[in-house]
């Protein structure tokens, strides 16, 4: 249960930091906030010769708005995201998701861009971004590639960035007008990884009617799986539990989640169609109750 | 680097150590500081026993590295009493049968620290959301939430003049 023997590197600078990963991608591990990668390496489950240790790095940090879209810094805290007033604003799915994830003591030290490097399938941070269409930036010393999420996550726990790559920052666009959005998991627990988890957006015209939506959802693929098929249906459509539930029935139909210990595939992929039919139903109704504020703030 | 010199404040002490570079917060406490109120559990993240606070903020010793915390300030379950003079959530823990064999208190006492001086009037619910990530296998949650309310409700009373 201790770590075995690495060597320790701190570059103050991101082109530092590239630069050691030119020569060392291969052997290193980059470290963020250690939430996932330090049980990883007490298990020696992992052996990196070097260990590349970002928190010194200077400006991979930060959340800012410009150009439609949210940009958070890799090395942002979960925690700092959280509790954003920018994210709440700007980005309610991703501020709806953050608590979920782990528990505050290890959201106080866990990084945004740590958890979308890590890609674990039942994290909650991958299929927000992928629900949001977002874009994840990579840098090398050879220079820079913006990945969407479909590029970007590759397998279980596998993503493409290349081994001299350092994913620096994460971009969503802004939550459009009469939009809602739901972020929902089931888990064992309160704070264990969650069986599966939904998140979910739903757009609304000034009649009511759906004119876009999205889903993402975690636990029941190696990567987040996005129902851009099955949400499809919805635009156009009324609002209704109805629509909701087709959605949700749409969304299982493709899906064949492996079971283990914790659920069943069958369980996985019944607790995927209820909630996702949730999700769009609650999303829906804060679009709904988004238009109705904008109607009479116009008044 | 193998090894780092790495400068720390610890309960308000200042302390210049050399350490593996592998050697663990929690270890460092331990081992090279005596600091033997942290206690260790899983040493991967998932009991809570190791929560000290640095810069602020409830974390998991066992998931940082000593020679990442230069320039930081920790505090551990020994900085809370003051002598003999137990703090009032360490109070409210004794009062309330918080604990039994003790091995999860010094995580508990250190994330709920932290939770008062963010939230200094939590509901139960907010206090039990706080807790989900310390595990206790004795006395079960209600007395640590029990003693958790009480120590909020007595800071509000000293509070007041």
């Amino acid at each position: 249960m201790k770590p075995p023997r690495f060597d320790y590197l701190i570059p103050r600078s991101l082109d530092e930091a590239l630069g050691v990963l030119a020569q060392h991608g291969e052997d290193a591990k980059v470290l963020a906030g250690g939430q996932s990668l330090v049980p990883l390496l007490n298990f020696r489950l992992v052996r990196p010769a070097h260990l590349l240790d970002l928190n010194d790095v200077a400006g991979l940090a930060g959340i800012r708005v410009d150009d439609g879209h949210l940009t958070i810094g890799a090395m942002t805290r979960q925690r700092a995201v959280e509790t954003s007033a920018l994210v709440r604003e700007r980005c309610p799915l991703l501020a709806e998701a953050m608590p979920q994830i782990g528990h505050v003591q290890i959201r106080n030290r866990g990084t945004i861009g740590g958890s979308l490097a890590h890609a674990d399938p039942a994290a909650e941070l991958p299929a927000v971004v992928a629900a949001l269409d977002g874009e994840l930036v990579l840098r090398s010393a050879r220079g820079e590639r913006v990945l969407t999420p479909d590029r970007y996550f590759v397998a279980y726990l596998t993503t493409a960035a290349e081994p001299d790559e350092l994913l620096v920052e994460v971009r969503v666009p802004v939550t459009p007008p009469r939009t809602g959005v739901a972020f929902l998991e089931v888990s064992r627990r309160h704070g264990d990884f969650a069986l599966v988890g939904v998140a979910a957006t739903v757009t609304v015209d000034e009649a009511g009617v759906c004119t876009a939506g999205a889903l993402a959802l975690t636990g029941v693929g190696p990567t987040p799986v996005v129902a851009r098929d099955a949400v499809r249906t919805l635009v156009g459509a009324r609002p209704t539990p109805a629509a909701f539930e087709e959605v949700g029935r749409r969304v299982v139909a493709g899906l064949r989640p492996d079971g283990d210990l914790h659920a069943s595939s069958e369980y996985r992929a019944q607790l995927a169609r209820v909630l996702s039919a949730r999700a769009l139903a609650r999303a829906a109704e804060r679009a709904a109750a988004g238009a109705e504020r904008a109607k009479s703030d116009r008044r | 680097m193998i090894e780092r010199t790495v400068r720390v404040t610890v309960n308000g002490r200042r302390v210049e150590k050399t350490v593996e570079v592998r050697k663990t917060l929690a270890d460092f406490l331990r081992d090279d500081l005596d600091l033997t109120g942290t206690h260790l559990g899983c040493e991967h993240g998932v009991c809570g026993a190791c929560t000290v606070i640095v810069d602020g903020a409830a974390v998991r010793s066992c998931l940082l590295f000593a020679a990442q915390m230069d320039g930081h300030e920790i505090e551990t379950v020994e900085g809370l009493a003051n002598g003999e003079t137990l703090d009032p959530l360490q109070e409210a823990f004794r009062e309330h049968h918080g604990l039994q064999c003790g091995f999860c208190t010094p995580g508990f006492l250190m994330t709920l620290t932290c939770l008062l001086r963010e939230c200094p009037n939590p509901s139960d619910a907010q206090v039990r959301e706080a807790i989900s990530g310390n595990l206790c296998r004795c006395t079960g949650y209600r007395n640590i939430v029990t003693a958790a309310l009480t120590a909020a409700r007595s800071r509000a009373a000293s509070a007041r003049p």
